[in-house]
C-alpha cells in the first residue's frame, strides 16, 4: 500500500509546536500508562476484520441498525474472550467499536443489567440475571412516557396487585402514557424494566420497576396484550431503535417487581423502602458520564475544524501574497480557539466529578452519605452547563468549516446530533439548573441565618461579613489581575457569590407579597438560572486553574496556562454584563481583557495543531474526511463521494421516469 | 376536535388574529391568493409530503423531481405563470421541496449577464424544460471569495472556442444544486485566459450530459457529492472538466466578450453584478430564514400550550410548560424576533425597490448602502433565526428529537442559509467595512447614506430611564441601541487608525480588528431592526388591538436585546446597573403579558397543517394521537427486519452462554 504524503502545512504547523502532545495525552488520559492501554484496545478493533464495514453516512435508517446490532453481538462475545471487565476499558472497546455512536444493546448494558444488580432480590438475580448477562434476555429501562420525561411522578402507567392470582395487572391507560423513546425496545429486546405507578389494596404507592417480557422467546413476536415499536426516525441515533410500549391488562407474576427495597406481599401488604437516597448515586455517575462527553464531543469537532482551517487557503491577508490558511484570520481563531480551551476545561471538569464520586462512593458504602447532595447539585448544573456550551461549540466548529462542514464527510454532523440529545435526557437542561439553583438557595439561606456552608458554595460564607453594607456583595473593590488565572477565579466567584444572592433576594421578594411559593420560584426561575450558570463557571473556572499546579512538565504547563487564561478572559467578555454591574470589573479592565483575548489568540495559533493531536483521536474514529491526521482533504473528498448512493448509476432512474416524458410532452 | 388546551388560548386573544394575518401579508386581498395558492398545492396528492421523515436520499431526489415536473402541469392547469403574484406562495406551498430550483438561477443568469442573443438562445428551450440548468460557480476550494477560483477557460483563435478545464482536484466545481444528476446545461465560472493573459472570472454556458440519454458528454466528469445535513432532495453535485470545449459564443457576454481575434471587450458597468448578489441575498431571507422560525414558533408554542408537566400549584392539575416562566424566557423572544425580522424585511424590500428603479434611470449611487445592508441583514437575521429554531427545537423536550416534530429538519435546513450566498462572517466585514468608511465620512462632516445617518449625531449622553416603565418606551431603547451602535463602530475605527499610525500595515490592521468589527456590524443591524420595528408599530392604526400587542413583542424584542447583551450597553455606563436592573424587571413582565397572546401570534403565521408537517405543531393540538399514529407508519413497523433472523435470533438462542 502506497504511503500517503502528509500534507505539507499540517507537517508545518506540528513543527513548530512548542511542546510534546503525547505528554499533553498522557495527561488527559491519566497516564502514560492508561494512553498505552486504550491504544491497545483501540487497535484490537481497528484491527479486526469483523468490525469493519462500509461507510454509514451513505447506508439507510434499517441498514445502520442492522449493522449496530451485528457488531453488538459481536463485540459482547469479544470482550468476554478479551477478559475486558474494567468500566473504563469496556466504555474504550465500546467506543470504538460503535465509533461514539449509539447502539441497540446501550440500554441493556448499561440499564438493564445494573439494575438488576442494584434492585433485584438474590432470587431474582437468579432467575433473570445469567440469562440476561448471556443475552437469551435482553433488556431495557422503560421510563419516559409520551406524556412525561423529567418529572417522573407525572408517570401514568399503572401495575394493579391482583391477590387472587398473585399477579400485578400493567396498563397503558392513556395515550399519554405509552412508554416512549427507550432505546432497544423498538425491535431489540425480549425483556423491558418498566417504571410503573403500583396500586395495591386500592392505594396508590408510587412509582416502582416491574421486569416485563415482552417479546415470545423463540420467535420474537410480541406478546398477546403487548403493542411494541418503533418510534420512527429522529434526529440522529439512526442506530438506535428507540421505541413505544402499550400494555392491555398485561399480567406478570407478584415476583417480577424489583423487590430489593420496596416489596409487595402474596396478600397485597406494601412494604416500605428504607432510603430513598442510594438512587442520587446513579443519577451522579450517569450525569458525570454527560460531562465526560461533552468533553470528549467538543474535542472531536475542534479537532476536525482546527486541522481543516490549517489546510484550507482562502482569500488574502495580505496584498499580493499567496493564500493564507483559514486559520491565520483573526475572526477563525476567535472562534475556534475558546472552544479549544473550553474542551480541555471540560476534560479537567469531567475527570474531577468522576474522582469525587469515586472517594464519594466508597464514604456512601460506609454510611456517610453528607457529601451526596452537594455533588448532586453540583453534576445536575454541571451537566446542563457542559452539554449546552459544547452543544453550541459544535456547530460553531461546524460553521467554521463553511460549506463543506454541511457534508455528512465532514464527521461534524454526525457528532451533532449523536451528542444533541444530552441536553435532554439524564434531566432536561433547564430543569437540571433549577435544580443546582435550589442548592444554592438552600445553602444561601442557611448562610444568612448564621451557619456556614462547606464545599464549592463556601464563597457564600463570605456574604454575611459584607450584610452590614448596603450595597451588592460584590461591589466592594476585588483587584482582579487579568494575567493570572487565579486572580479571576475570584473574580467568578464574585460574580457568582452576587448572582446567587440577587436571585436569593428576589425570590424573597416574590415570597413575600405572592402566596405561593410555587408561583414566586417560578417568576425567579430566570435569575436561578443565571444564578446557577455563573456558579457552574466559576466551579470550572477554578477547577482548570487547580490543574495547571499539577502539571510538572514544564511546556505542556505554558501552553495549559495560556488555554486556561483565554477560557477565562473570553467567558468575561462574553458575559461582561455580569462583571460590569456588579462592580467587579471597570470598563477598562473589560477593554483590556478583550485586548489580551486577542493577543492570546494569536499565541495559541502556533500551537493549535498539536493541541487537537494531543486528544489522540484515530481517523477511524473520528469519521471525518475534513478532520484527517494527514491533511489531504481535497482528493478523499472526491472519493468518499463518488460512493454516495445517487451515484451507484451514471443516469439516475428519475431521467427515465420523470425527466424524459416532461422534455417530450412540453 | 380541538384540544381544550388549545382552544382556551385562542378564546382569550387580545386581538383578531384574521386581521394580524391580513395585514402581515399586506393586505386582505393577499391572503385570499395565498391561501387559494396554499390550498390547490395541498390538496394534490403528487405534493404530500407525508412520508418525507421516511425517505432515503434517492426517494427524496426523486419526489422533488417528481414534484418539479408535476408543478409544471399544475401550473399550467391553474394558469399561473412563473412571473404572476402566486410564484411566491408556490415556494411557500411546497417548502422548498422541489427539484430545479438552480435551474432558475440559470435561467435568471443568462437574462443578467446574457447578451440579446444568448437570450433568445437561450431562455425559450429552458422554460421549455428541454434543458436543464445548474449554476456552477463554487469549487472543492474556494467558496465566498470569487477571485480565487481555479478552474481555467482558454481561448482558442484557431477554432474560436474555450477550452475549459479543472487543472487540479481543488478546482473541482463542487455544491451546485442540480447538477449531480439533473442538469443537461450549468453556467461555469472559470478565469478566462486570452493569449497568456488571466482576465478573470467569466461565465460560461456549458453542456454536460447528453439531451438524448443524459449520459455525460465527453470531458465530463459529475456527479452527486453524497449525502449532507439536509437537502437531500437536491442533488448538489461535482463537475470536473477536461479540454471541455464551448464555442466563443457561449461566454455570457452583455458585459465583456471576446472577439474573434481574441481582444477583450469590457461594456457596461460590472457594478450589476452587485446587485443581482444583493437582490439573492434579499430575497432569501424571507423564504429561507424568516419562515422556518416562524414554523418552528408556531409548532413549540403551540406543543408548549398541549404538554403539561410538574406541578405550579401544589394540588392542581399538572401545569401548560408554557407557564414556566424559563419556557417563556425561550420561546417568547423568538417569536418577537420573526415579528421582528418580517418588519425589518419589509423594509428591505422597499429599500430594494427603490434601488432598482434608480439603477434603471443609471443611478448607482444606492449601490453601497444597498450592498451592505443585504450583506450585513443577511448574515444577521440567518444567524439569529438559526440559533431561534434550535432553541425551538430544545424547547419540546425529547419529542423535539423525532423528526415527526418537523423541527430537526427546519434546523437542518436553516443552518445552510448562514454559508450559502456568502459565508456570515465576511458578510458582517463587508457590511463592516461600508460602517467605518461610513463614519470617517460623516465624522468629516461629508453626506452619508441615510441607514448610517445616525453616525453624525453621535453625542455622549447617559440613558435618561428612571424607572422600569420607561423602558417601554421605544424613544427610551431605540436610543440606547443607537449609542450603542454608535460607540461599538466609532471605537473600532479610532483602533484601526491607531494601529495605522503606529505603523501596522493596512491588511494587518484590519484582521487585527475583525472581531470587533463584525460585532459592530452586528450592533448596526441590531439597533436598526429594532428602529424599524418600533417605527412600524406607531404606523399602525390602532383598530383590532393589533397596534397593543406589536408594541408589546417590540419592547420585548427590544428589551431581549438589551437583557442579553447587557455588556455592551453598561459599557462606558450609558446604561447603569441599577437601569440594567430595570430592563430585566420590565423584559421579565412582558413575557407574562406577551404569554396570554403566544397561542394566536403563531397562528397568525396561518401555517396549515400539512405545511408544518409537524406532529407537534398541529393546529387541532392533538398531539399525541398523531405522534403515535404516525410513528406506527414507519418503514422500522412495516418492514421485517433481516436484523432479527441474521443476527438477533442467534444471539438469544444461546450462542453466548458456552463463555
Amino acid at each position: 500500500k502506497r504511503r500517503t504524503m502528509m500534507n505539507a502545512d499540517l507537517r508545518r504547523e506540528r513543527a513548530a509546536a512548542t511542546f510534546q502532545p503525547e505528554f499533553l495525552t498522557h495527561i488527559l488520559d491519566g497516564g502514560a500508562e492508561r494512553t498505552r492501554r486504550r491504544k491497545e484496545i483501540e487497535a484490537l478493533v481497528l484491527n479486526d476484520p469483523d468490525f469493519q464495514h462500509e461507510d454509514l453516512n451513505f447506508l439507510s435508517r434499517s441498514q445502520r441498525y442492522e449493522q449496530a446490532i451485528r457488531k453488538s453481538s459481536l463485540m459482547v462475545m469479544k470482550l468476554r474472550e478479551y477478559g475486558i471487565a474494567d468500566p473504563e476499558e469496556i466504555y474504550w472497546f465500546k467506543s470504538f467499536v460503535h465509533r461514539g455512536r449509539p447502539e441497540p444493546l446501550d440500554l441493556h448494558l448499561g440499564m438493564f443489567l445494573p439494575t438488576l444488580l442494584t434492585q433485584a432480590t438474590p432470587e431474582q438475580q437468579d432467575r433473570f440475571f445469567m440469562p440476561a448477562w448471556n443475552l437469551e434476555i435482553i433488556g431495557t429501562y422503560a421510563q419516559t412516557e409520551m406524556g412525561h420525561g423529567t418529572h417522573l411522578r407525572g408517570l401514568e402507567t399503572t401495575a394493579t396487585y391482583d391477590p387472587a392470582t398473585q399477579e400485578f395487572i400493567l396498563n397503558s391507560p392513556t395515550v399519554t402514557s405509552i412508554k416512549w423513546w427507550p432505546g432497544g425496545l423498538g425491535k431489540t429486546s425480549n425483556h423491558a424494566i418498566v417504571l410503573a405507578q403500583l396500586y395495591t389494596q386500592g392505594q396508590c404507592k408510587g412509582l416502582h420497576a416491574f421486569i416485563v417480557p415482552i417479546r415470545q422467546l423463540g420467535t420474537h413476536e410480541p406478546l398477546p396484550g403487548i403493542t411494541v415499536g418503533d418510534i420512527g426516525p429522529k434526529f440522529g441515533y439512526d442506530e438506535m431503535d428507540n421505541g413505544y410500549l402499550k400494555m392491555d391488562n398485561f399480567r406478570i407474576p407478584r415476583e417480577n417487581m424489583l423487590m430489593k427495597y420496596a416489596q409487595v406481599e402474596p396478600d397485597g401488604t406494601y412494604v416500605k423502602p428504607l432510603s430513598d437516597k442510594l438512587t442520587y448515586g446513579t443519577m451522579v455517575f450517569i450525569r458525570s458520564l454527560i460531562v465526560g462527553d461533552s468533553a470528549r464531543s467538543l474535542s472531536r469537532a475542534c479537532t476536525i475544524a482546527i486541522r481543516y482551517s490549517a489546510v484550507r487557503h482562502q482569500s488574502e491577508l495580505k496584498p499580493g501574497e499567496p493564500e493564507p490558511q483559514i486559520l491565520d484570520y483573526q475572526t477563525q481563531q476567535y472562534k475556534l480557539f475558546p472552544l479549544l480551551a473550553t474542551a480541555y476545561a471540560f476534560h479537567f471538569v469531567g475527570a474531577y466529578i468522576k474522582d469525587t464520586y469515586r472517594r464519594i462512593s466508597g464514604d456512601i458504602n460506609e454510611g456517610d452519605l453528607s457529601e451526596l447532595p452537594e455533588l448532586h447539585a453540583l453534576t445536575a448544573g454541571l451537566k446542563a452547563f457542559t452539554s449546552w456550551t459544547a452543544n453550541a461549540g459544535i456547530e460553531e466548529c461546524r460553521m467554521a468549516c463553511g460549506g463543506h462542514g454541511y457534508s455528512r464527510c465532514s464527521g461534524i454532523p454526525d457528532i451533532y446530533v449523536t451528542f444533541t440529545p444530552s441536553c435532554t435526557y439524564e434531566g432536561e437542561n433547564t430543569v437540571m439548573m433549577l435544580q443546582t439553583a435550589r442548592f444554592l438557595v438552600k445553602s444561601y439561606t442557611q448562610v444568612s441565618s448564621g451557619q456556614r456552608v462547606t464545599g464549592m458554595v463556601s464563597y457564600l460564607n463570605d456574604l454575611s461579613r459584607q450584610r452590614i453594607q448596603p450595597q451588592h456583595v460584590a461591589a466592594r473593590t476585588v483587584t482582579v489581575r487579568i494575567n493570572d488565572p487565579v486572580s479571576l477565579v475570584e473574580a467568578y466567584k464574585a460574580r457568582a457569590a452576587r448572582l446567587v444572592e440577587a436571585a436569593a433576594k428576589n425570590l424573597q421578594a416574590e415570597l413575600n407579597h405572592r402566596k405561593s411559593k410555587e408561583d414566586a420560584w417560578n417568576r425567579t426561575s430566570v435569575d436561578l438560572v443565571r444564578a446557577s450558570e455563573a456558579h457552574c463557571h466559576y466551579v470550572i473556572v477554578k477547577l482548570f486553574t487547580a490543574k495547571l499546579s499539577e502539571i510538572s512538565n514544564a511546556a505542556v504547563r505554558a501552553v495549559l496556562t495560556e488555554l486556561c487564561l483565554l477560557y477565562a478572559l473570553y467567558g468575561i467578555s462574553k458575559n461582561t454584563g455580569d462583571f460590569l454591574q456588579a462592580g467587579i470589573l471597570t470598563d477598562a479592565q473589560i477593554t483590556q481583557v478583550n485586548q489580551r483575548m486577542k493577543e492570546l489568540l494569536a499565541i495559541i495559533r502556533r500551537n493549535a495543531v498539536a493541541l487537537v493531536d494531543s486528544f489522540d483521536f484515530h481517523d477511524v474514529h473520528l469519521g471525518s474526511v475534513l478532520g484527517r491526521y494527514d491533511g489531504n482533504v481535497y482528493e478523499n473528498m472526491f472519493e468518499w463521494a463518488k460512493k454516495s448512493p445517487l451515484n451507484k448509476t451514471e443516469v439516475h432512474e428519475s431521467f427515465r421516469k420523470h425527466l424524459k416524458p416532461m422534455q417530450a410532452k412540453l | 376536535g380541538v384540544n381544550p388546551d388549545l382552544a382556551s388560548e385562542r378564546q382569550t386573544a387580545s386581538f383578531s388574529v384574521e386581521k394580524l394575518t391580513a395585514w402581515l401579508d399586506g393586505g386582505a386581498e393577499q391572503t385570499r391568493l395565498r391561501r387559494a395558492v396554499v390550498e390547490a398545492i395541498e390538496r394534490d396528492p403528487v405534493f404530500s409530503r407525508e412520508n418525507q421523515y421516511f425517505q432515503s436520499q434517492n426517494e427524496r431526489y426523486e419526489a422533488a423531481v417528481r414534484k418539479a415536473v408535476h408543478l409544471q402541469k399544475k401550473m399550467h392547469e391553474m394558469g399561473w405563470s412563473q412571473e404572476g403574484p402566486e410564484s411566491k406562495y408556490i415556494y411557500r406551498a411546497v417548502s422548498g421541496d422541489i427539484a430545479f430550483l438552480l435551474h432558475r438561477i440559470f435561467m435568471r443568469s443568462i437574462s443578467v449577464l446574457g447578451s440579446d442573443e444568448q437570450i433568445a438562445k437561450w431562455i425559450p428551450p429552458a422554460s421549455q424544460y428541454q434543458l436543464i440548468g445548474s449554476y456552477a460557480q463554487t469549487e472543492l476550494g474556494h467558496g465566498t471569495y470569487l477571485q480565487g477560483l481555479e478552474t481555467t477557460a482558454v481561448f482558442d483563435v484557431t477554432t474560436q472556442e474555450f477550452i475549459l478545464n479543472t487543472p487540479k482536484i481543488s478546482a473541482m466545481k463542487w455544491w451546485p444544486g442540480d447538477m449531480g444528476r439533473s442538469a443537461t446545461h450549468t453556467v461555469v465560472f472559470a478565469q478566462l485566459y486570452v493569449h497568456g493573459k488571466c482576465y478573470g472570472i467569466h461565465p460560461f454556458i456549458v453542456q454536460i450530459r447528453s439531451l438524448q440519454d443524459h449520459s455525460l458528454c465527453p470531458g465530463i466528469i459529475a456527479g452527486d457529492i453524497g449525502p449532507k445535513m439536509n437537502f437531500e432532495h437536491v442533488d448538489n453535485g461535482y463537475l470536473m472538466l477536461q479540454n471541455v470545449r464551448v464555442p466563443r459564443e457561449n461566454m455570457l457576454n452583455k458585459f465583456c466578450e471576446v472577439q474573434p481575434d481574441g481582444t477583450y471587450v469590457r461594456r457596461g458597468s460590472q457594478k450589476i453584478n452587485y446587485f443581482t448578489m444583493t437582490s439573492v441575498r434579499i430575497s432569501l431571507i424571507s423564504t429561507e430564514a424568516v419562515t422556518p422560525l416562524m414554523k418552528a414558533g408556531t409548532i413549540a408554542i403551540r406543543y408548549s400550550a398541549v404538554r403539561r408537566q410538574s406541578k405550579l400549584k401544589p394540588g392542581e392539575q399538572e401545569a401548560k410548560i408554557l407557564d414556566y416562566q424559563t419556557q417563556q424566557e425561550k420561546l417568547l423572544p423568538q417569536l418577537a424576533a420573526a415579528y421582528a425580522f418580517h418588519f425589518i424585511d419589509n423594509y428591505l424590500q422597499e429599500l430594494f425597490d427603490r434601488g432598482y428603479r434608480e439603477i434603471q434611470r443609471k443611478n448607482f449611487d444606492m449601490l453601497p448602502e444597498l450592498h451592505a445592508l443585504s450583506s450585513g441583514f443577511k448574515a444577521t437575521v440567518t444567524q439569529y433565526c438559526t440559533s431561534g429554531v434550535e432553541i425551538c427545537l430544545r424547547a419540546c423536550g425529547g419529542h423535539g428529537y423525532s423528526l415527526l416534530s418537523g423541527l430537526p429538519s427546519l434546523y437542518t435546513k436553516i443552518i445552510a442559509s448562514c454559508i450559502y450566498e456568502g459565508e456570515n462572517t465576511i458578510l458582517l466585514l463587508q457590511t463592516a467595512r461600508f460602517l467605518v468608511k461610513s463614519f470617517m465620512a460623516a465624522s468629516t462632516g461629508q453626506s452619508v447614506p441615510p441607514s448610517v445617518a445616525y453616525l453624525a449625531a453621535a453625542k455622549p449622553r447617559k440613558c435618561p430611564a428612571r424607572n422600569k416603565l420607561d423602558f417601554l418606551s421605544p424613544d427610551i431603547y431605540t436610543e440606547a441601541y443607537q449609542h450603542m451602535a454608535v460607540r461599538l463602530i466609532s471605537s473600532t475605527a479610532a483602533k484601526l487608525q491607531d494601529l495605522i499610525q503606529s505603523g501596522v500595515k493596512k491588511h494587518d490592521a484590519w484582521n487585527q480588528c475583525t472581531v470587533q468589527l463584525a460585532q459592530a456590524a452586528k450592533a448596526h443591524c441590531h439597533y436598526l431592526t429594532v428602529k424599524n420595528f418600533a417605527e412600524t408599530v406607531a404606523k399602525i392604526e390602532s383598530k383590532a388591538g393589533i397596534q397593543k400587542i406589536m408594541k408589546h413583542l417590540c419592547d420585548l424584542f427590544a428589551l431581549h436585546g438589551i437583557f442579553s447583551n447587557a455588556g455592551v450597553f453598561l459599557h462606558d455606563g450609558y446604561v447603569s446597573g441599577a437601569q440594567m436592573d430595570m430592563v430585566t424587571a420590565s423584559y421579565l413582565d412582558l413575557l407574562a403579558i406577551i404569554r396570554r397572546d403566544a397561542v394566536p401570534l403563531v397562528d397568525a403565521f396561518d401555517f396549515t397543517d400539512k405545511s408544518l408537517n409537524s406532529a407537534l405543531g398541529c393546529y387541532d393540538g392533538q398531539v399525541y394521537q398523531r405522534l403515535y399514529e404516525w410513528a406506527r407508519k414507519s418503514p422500522t413497523n412495516k418492514q421485517i427486519s433481516p436484523a432479527y433472523e441474521k443476527y438477533l435470533k442467534p444471539l438469544l438462542h444461546n450462542r453466548l452462554s458456552k463463555l
